[in-house]
Parts: structure tokens; sequence; C-alpha cells
């Protein structure tokens, strides 16, 4: 697509895009080097200084052969499946509740798109108190049988909770897409189904359903991708199980970030890096070859 | 005022030609109308001159100077677009009077030119009002004041009426017409609605694929089209139209029953050439059957105008359209007699759509007669 | 809706109370704990009930958690950040839409990429380079030139650190890139034909024009900048640049003692407020914003 009314000038664009271009050179491309210089290389620890060694694949061939980051991506799967079915299940409950446009459901919509205002770090502390072993919410269960449920001690449940707190967070971002994609349905489609004598619920599933099917898919790889790398994945494991207990809640991302950090492991977070930088990309490719639509990240 | 010639002009995109050498000429304060269906190229012609498309070859000049290479804002034209095209942001005032602070000019005569310009659109009572809160008339009139404040050398307007109802376009004709008059600044018109041609133009240019067909005044045009294009273009309803062939002899052409005689000298240098013979509905004329020197015809059905009626009569499976006056009645289904008077018909090689007596200014003596 | 079926209507209804108490139970939650004691909160069932102690709460947690210069650093960024990101888009969608140069694609498609190097997965050299600014501009002269200079800039613990990193913006770019697409081109016409050079038509017409997009950009990048977590966590090592998101880990209460829920759920509601207004207030904006960033 482009405008048949341009300007000529070469100095105003390059002037224009230069900010953005300095920026993303600085805090993107030149880290983003680094990293791929690093998985390929043998880096002196953190604050260490020695020569950078070139060992190839070595470090990949590390990673692949370490049990522990298996078990990461394991838990990675797990979680990022499970995250995004829930999330994406009560979001269209919600959604097609709403698009009946009874009265009142205005209001409704209007809280429903309120967990996603809430960062991250925030929902991890508070559902870490509501789902608390020892108060809040879930307590009462401990007084029928001790530790039926507790989240700091068994890997299971810490991950029921990460997964329930990603999966709350995103229903106000699944909502708002679903009853746009809802709204885009012509009325004229339901009226005319209706006419044919088909119900509800018949209508949800012959027409709503496979109308929304592209924005269904374009939320389900949206949030695999976040569910898997994003920045609230982290936040979340940082404040409720620090990827504990016993690394049961040690997922890809938070992994990186606190081996990498910990200074433990350059070179090895540098190749778990590249690997998820790939698997963005598989993902974008996913989003854009079948839905023709942009993946959010911000 | 500004005199423009366009030599040799072409436009492509990609591997699309759009105009292919296209030459012209108008004079300094002339209205020049460019009428031709849609994608003939008239508002790409158009948008060159304004600046506003690359001139792919050939020469535009304004006032003697070549203007192929300067920006829009150095030509000296001003223009009034389909759309309209007006700062949704700014009210009225503030649109008329953009092209001014752009110029730089001081905020006091910006002003006064501004109210001086809406008293010449009659604008007045609506500088503060925001494009959204003006009808499809008063955009128009902004539109045009836009254009007028800058006292360009050239007008430029690129189907300007064609998103106002049938009442308020032809209301503004009369304003764009009278407007011309005061500011007689050269003025070029792009427009597909014949009438809006005809009834603006000093001078006509009808175009076709990329192609000039004819130049001349509405009248020229009207009453002797350059080629069989024109002839239907021009002119409501549309022309009639018949084939046939010049006869061995040269000397007639023939529409079934029907023998023309033409001048000799035309015939006789298109002997047996095919050709499209054309008539205009307002100059068929319906007699009493069995009238002599006129062919039998079927009415089909009538058309009523009020002022008067279009009836729709059938040759031979054939369906010619005829113009008739208020006073006249006919009913369909009767049987009439059709006469063509020859001064009228037209004549175009069926190859090359070109007026068979167009390059040698013949005096035509052609009559109609019909065979027994 | 079309037909009449009071039994499906409050079928609906039910649901979507339940959805309510899924969404606005733990709200409530945390607004009741922090108005209860150290006692209440750790009471086993939990007392919905509101108790008396939310000011006192709400006290305790603004001294623990440092909460004054937290939020004003977290205020200060976002804004910052949030008209960076407007500004950087603007200028980038202009050079990207209204010129015709072949470098634009090159630009277009480097913005476009950022998209696949979120911060985790470049945590270490973005801090590195975060601390040594001119590191490439060393190397690019040292390996041009041989000079070795030495210069240098440090954005740790700064209120620069905190924001430039975060500015560049894909998303507000292409959102930029759409408004101006859905302009028509005889705006863009009109006014060279008045005489007005690029620049001249992005001051007067483009900027007013995109106020509400600017508007919609605005909602979600303030509330993208204000719940930031890991980069703020990772450069600010002093107390002066925390955010209010890094002073909320101060708030997790320490599993020796009987945890002070209340004084932690004061905390979260004082944070997490800011967002959820914009969110609340702005809402047709910020779901505008939302949703056209993704087309």
């Amino acid at each position: 697509m482009n405008k048949r009314a341009v300007f000529k000038s070469w100095w105003l664009p390059i002037l224009f895009a230069f900010p953005q271009l300095l920026l993303i050179l600085f805090f993107f491309y030149w880290p983003a080097t680094s990293v791929l210089t690093w998985a390929f290389s043998l880096e002196p620890a953190f604050g260490g200084v020695g020569e950078r060694l070139f060992v190839g694949w070595d470090n990949f061939r590390d990673v692949f052969a370490d049990t522990e980051y298996w078990q990461s991506v394991s838990l990675s799967l797990f979680f990022a499946f499970s995250a995004t079915a829930l999330s994406m299940f009560v979001a269209f409950v919600l959604a097609i509740c709403v698009d009946r446009q009874l009265k009142g459901s205005g209001l409704f919509r209007f809280f429903y798109i309120w967990p996603y205002a809430i960062a991250a770090p925030a929902v991890g502390l508070a559902f870490r108190f509501i789902f608390a072993p020892e108060s809040g919410l879930i307590a009462v269960v401990n007084t029928w049988s001790p530790d039926l449920w507790n989240p700091a001690k068994f890997g299971s449940h810490a991950m029921v909770l990460v997964i329930i707190c990603f999966a709350w967070k995103w229903i106000g971002y699944n909502f708002i897409f679903m009853t746009a994609g809802l709204q885009s349905i012509p009325r004229s489609l339901i009226e005319a189904s209706s006419m044919d004598g088909s119900g509800p619920v018949r209508r949800a599933l012959d027409l709503q359903i496979p109308l929304l099917a592209p924005t269904l898919f374009f939320l389900l790889v949206l949030n695999l991708t976040e569910s898997f790398v994003g920045p609230d994945t982290y936040g979340i494991v940082d404040l409720t199980t620090e990827g504990g207990p016993n690394k049961a809640t040690n997922v890809m991302v938070y992994r990186i970030v606190s081996e990498a950090f910990r200074g433990l492991n350059y070179s090895g977070a540098a190749a778990q890096s590249l690997i998820l930088i790939a698997l963005i990309m598989v993902f974008t490719f996913i989003q854009f070859r079948y839905v023709e639509r942009r993946v959010h990240y911000k | 005022m500004a005199e423009i010639s366009i030599k040799d002009v072409c436009k492509s995109y990609g591997r699309t030609q759009i105009l292919h050498g296209v030459d012209l000429n108008f004079r300094a304060g002339e209205f020049v109308v460019i009428l031709g269906p849609s994608g003939c190229g008239k508002s790409t012609l158009l948008r060159m001159i304004a600046g506003l498309e690359e001139i792919t070859g050939g020469e535009i000049s304004i006032d003697g100077v070549v203007v192929n290479e300067l920006e829009p804002r150095d030509r000296g034209c001003s223009m009034v677009f389909q759309n309209y095209a007006l700062y949704p942001h700014m009210n009225v005032a503030a649109n008329i009077g953009y092209a001014l602070k752009v110029a730089g000019v001081p905020r006091a005569e910006r002003t006064r030119r501004i109210v001086e310009t809406a008293r010449i659109v009659g604008l007045e009572e609506l500088l503060d009002r925001k494009p959204a809160e003006l009808s499809g008339g008063q955009r128009q009139r902004v539109a045009m004041g836009r254009a007028i404040i800058r006292e360009p050398k050239v007008f430029l307007f690129d189907e300007p009426l064609s998103n106002l109802d049938a009442k308020l376009r032809v209301q503004m004709r009369v304003e764009i017409r009278r407007l011309h008059k005061r500011l007689s600044a050269t003025s070029v018109f792009v427009t597909h609605d014949q009438v809006e041609a005809m009834t603006l133009a000093d001078k006509l240019i009808v175009m076709n694929k990329g192609n000039v067909e004819q130049v001349g005044t509405p009248l020229e045009i009207y009453q002797r089209p350059r080629t069989r294009f024109v002839g239907s273009f021009i002119g409501s309803p549309a022309m009639n139209f018949f084939d046939s062939t010049v006869a061995p002899g040269g000397d007639f052409v023939l529409l079934d029953g029907i023998r023309l005689a033409i001048d000799p000298a035309l015939g006789g240098d298109n002997a047996g050439s095919a050709v499209s013979a054309g008539i205009r509905p307002e100059h068929c004329r319906l007699v009493a059957a069995g009238t002599a020197s006129s062919v039998p015809a079927t009415v089909d059905f009538v058309e009523e105008l009020g002022s008067g009626r279009i009836v729709h009569v059938e040759i031979d499976g054939r369906d010619f359209a005829v113009a008739m006056d208020e006073g006249q009645l006919v009913e369909a289904g009767t049987t009439v007699g059709l006469q063509l008077p020859a001064a009228h018909i037209h004549l175009f090689s069926l190859q090359t759509g070109l007026r068979l007596d167009d390059v040698p200014a013949v005096k035509r003596t052609i009559k109609t007669t019909v065979a027994a | 809706m079309i037909e009449r079926t009071p039994v499906l209507n409050a079928v609906t209804y039910f649901i979507m109370c339940l959805g309510l108490l899924v969404i606005l139970g733990p709200f409530w939650m945390i607004f009741a704990a922090s108005t209860q004691s150290l006692a209440q909160v750790n009471a086993v069932p939990f007392n919905f009930t509101p108790g008396a102690d939310f000011l006192h709460n709400l006290q305790e947690a603004w001294h623990r958690a440092n909460l004054g210069p937290a939020l004003l650093n977290s205020l200060i960024t976002s804004l910052l950040v949030m008209t960076g990101k407007i500004v950087l888009a603007a200028l980038s969608a202009f050079a990207i839409v209204y010129f015709r140069s072949p470098l634009r694609h090159v630009f277009f498609w480097m913005v476009f990429l950022t998209l696949m190097l979120p911060l985790e997965v470049r945590v270490i050299p973005t801090y590195n380079i975060a601390a040594d600014v001119f590191e490439p501009v060393r190397w690019l002269i040292q390996t041009l030139t041989g000079i070795e200079l030495s210069l240098q800039w440090n954005l740790l613990n700064s209120y620069s650190g905190l924001v430039l990193p975060l500015i560049a913006t894909a998303t507000g770019t292409f959102l930029y890139r759409q408004f101006y697409m859905t302009l028509p081109d005889e705006l863009a016409e009109a006014a060279k034909m008045d005489g007005a050079r690029p620049l001249r038509f992005f001051i007067d017409i483009l900027l007013p024009l995109s106020r509400t997009n600017m508007l919609a950009l605005a909602t979600i990048m303030f509330v993208y900048a204000w719940n930031q977590y890991l980069w703020p966590k990772l450069m600010t090592t002093e107390v002066d640049y925390q955010t209010a998101m890094v002073a909320m880990r101060t708030l997790v209460p320490s599993v020796n003692s009987l945890p002070e829920w209340n004084i932690s759920m004061a905390g979260a509601l004082i944070i997490m407020a800011p967002p959820l207004i914009v969110v609340a207030v702005l809402q047709r904006w910020f779901i505008r914003g939302l949703v056209s960033a993704e087309k």
C-alpha cells in the first residue's frame, strides 16, 4: 500500500527517522549482535576479563545436553498452553454473553477489561496472597486436611498458581479483541440466520465461531508467544514463586533472565536467547502467513 | 492570466501508458473544459499541470516557462478537488487563508483578504464553522475560496461538481462561470458530465483512452464531431448509429431499404468501405406512415420528459431514439414514418472511427431517397 | 437480540455475574485485605468485609516501600516514555508514509524486527550498553580510524536510563502509519497546492488531525510504561531511582513471621491504581489504541 501524494526531500525523512533509528540501533541491534556473538563463543563470566573464544555450536550442544533445560522447555510449554487455553476460554464465554447485548451488558464489559491494566508483578503479588496456603481465599482447605493446597511446597500447585495469574490478566485483552471481532460480524447475517430458524446457541456454533476464527487464531498465537517469552510471565513468576519450589516453575524466560543476571552462564543464556528469538520468529511467521495480522508486543 | 502549452506529453505507470502524447494550447484567460469518460486520462493531465503527477515525457509550460521540474507551489496554479480536500480541523477562515499563512502574509493583510474572498464566494457568515458543519455546496464554496484567494495565474478544477446534487450542480455551474468572468484567470476544468462541459467551456477538449479526440468550441464539437467516439459521447440522448457500406458506385450508403445519397467526391474516395452513419435523436423526425422519403418504423415505447419526449422506434429490430417536442403525441405500437434529414447525417469510417469529411472540408451534399 | 428467550437470558446473566466475580473478586480481596488488621487478614476462612485499618495500612506500605519517591519516579518515567513514543511514532511513520525513498523499506523492517527482540532475550547486553552507551561509537571509530576515544556515558541509575531504552516503538509506528494511510491523498495535495512544504504539512495538518490517535496511543503507552518491571529492576540499584513497580518487591511479606498481607495489599492497591484509572476512565481510547495497533 502506497500513498499517491508524497513529498520530495531526501534529508527530511532521514531526519525524521533518525531518532528512532538511533534508539533501535543502540538498544536493540547492538545488544542483539552481542547475543549472537556470545552464543557462539565462550564469554568470561560477568565482570571478568579475558579473551573471547569462538566455539561454534558448542554452547547450543551444552544447552541441549542439559536435562534442566529440557525440563524448563516442557514447563514452558505446559504453562503456555494451559494459560492460553484457560484465558481464551473464559474470555470467549464472556464475550459471547456480552455480545447478546442484554440490558446492562455494557457495565459487565466495562469491568471485564480491568485485568489488563494491572501489571504482571501486581497480579503476582495479589494472587500470591489470594492463593496463599495460610491465609486468603484457599487457605480454608488446609483446615480440612493439612497441605491440601500449598504452592510454596508443591511444584504442581505453584504451576497452577502462575497459570491462573497469567490467564486472569489476559482475560481482559482477549475479551477486548473477541468482542471487537464479534461486533464486526454484520447484524444482517445474524438476522438472516434467525430468519432461517436457528436459535442463539446454534448461531454461536454455526456463525459466530467460524466468523471469529481469524480473531481466535490471532489471539491463540499471540497468547502463546506472550506466555512463552513475554514480560508478563517473567513478572508473575518473579513475584509469586521465583521459579520454585524446586524449579517447578522455572519457565524458559525466567530461567534465561535469572541465569544471565546472576552471571552464571553468559554464553549458555545467549544460546537460549537465540533459540527463543527463533521461536518468536516462527510464531510471527505463522501469524503473518495465516492471519496477515501483526504480532503485538510493544 | 497565463498561457498553457502542452507538448507531446506522455504519462505511464510502469508499463501501462495513460497518456499517449498530448498536444494542446490554452490561451490566456480561456475557460477550457476537458471532457471524457472515466479512465481517459483527463484528471492525470490536469494533475500534471498542477504538479501533482510526474511528467513521463514531453513538456508543459505555463506563461512560457517549462514547469516540468517545478514544485506545485512554484507553478502559480490553484486547484479545486473533487472531494474538496478541506482541512477538517481548521475553520472556514483558516482553510481559505492557509495558503497566505504558508506564504507568510501578515495577519492583518490575511484577514482582509479572507473576508474579501469570503464575500466573493458568499461565505461571510460562516467563517468560524468547521468543514464538518457545512453543507456540500458550502464546502464547495470554501474550496473555491481557497483557490481564488491566492490570485493564481491558473485555476484547475478536478470534477468539482460531481459530489453535489443535481440542483446545486446547476447553480454552482453558473457561479463558476460568473467567477471566471470576474477573475478571468485561465481555467482548466475536468469533468465527465457533458452538460457541464458544453455550458462552461470556451474551448472543449474531448479525450478518450489517453488521446485527445477533438478540440473546439462546444458548438463545433456538437455539430461536427471529428470521431465516432465524440459523436457518441456528446449529446443526450446519444446519437443513433447504423453501420453500412459505401456502395460500389460511391454515391450512396444503404440502411436496409434506404438509400442515402452522399457527396460524390467523398463517396468516390471511400467506395466500398465500411462506415458508421450517425444522426442525433433531435434531428430525426417522425411523420405519418407512408409519407414521402420516410422509413416505416414501429413505435416501441415513449420516455416522457415533460418538456418533450424521447420516442424509441424500431426498424428491422434496430432501436432508434427520436426526440420530440412537447406538442407531438405518439402511442406505442403504432406504425410511423421516420425521416432522417441528410444535412444532419455524420459519416465515420468504421475502421479508424474518423469522420469521412474531416480532413478535406468538403461541402456536403447529401440527399436521402427511399428505394421503391 | 432478536428473539425472546427468557431462560437463555437468565443463563447469560448468570454467566456474566460469575465472570464479574472472577474479575472483580481479586480486586475486592485486595481492597478488603488492605483495610484489615494483621490478625484479621490472616483469619481462615477469609473475612470479606472491610476492616478499619485502611489508612494505617496505606501509611505503613507508603513508608516501607518508600512509595512517595517511587511513585514520582514512575510518573516521570511513564510520562516521558509515553511522550517519547508518541513523538517517535509520529515522526517515523511520516518518514515511512510520505516519502518514496527506497530506504524507507529498510527502516520499516528494522523497526518491525524489534518486535522479535523482547528485553528478556537481550537483558545482559542491553544492560551493558546502558552502562556504557558510547561503546558502539568507540568501537566504530576505532575500527574505522584506529583512534581510541575515552567517550563515556553511563545510563544506570538515571532517568535517561529508565526512559531511553523503552522509547523505540514498533507498535506506535504502525499505529501512526495506519492513521496516515487512512487520510485522503487530496489532503496532502491540497497542502502542496497551498504551498506547504512537508514539514509545514506535518505540523499544521497531520499533528492536529492525529489528536485522537495520540490519545489512544497515550493511554496504552502510559499503561505499558507504568507496568514496566524487568528493566527498571535491572538498572536501578539506587533507591532514588526505583519505580513503584520495583518497590513492590519490598512488599512481599517475609516468611518468618505472620505475613503482613494487609500492608502488601495496601501497597499493591496504590501501585496499580494509576493505570487502572487510565483504563477505566479512558476505556474508549484504550480499546481503540489496542485494537487498531493490531491491524
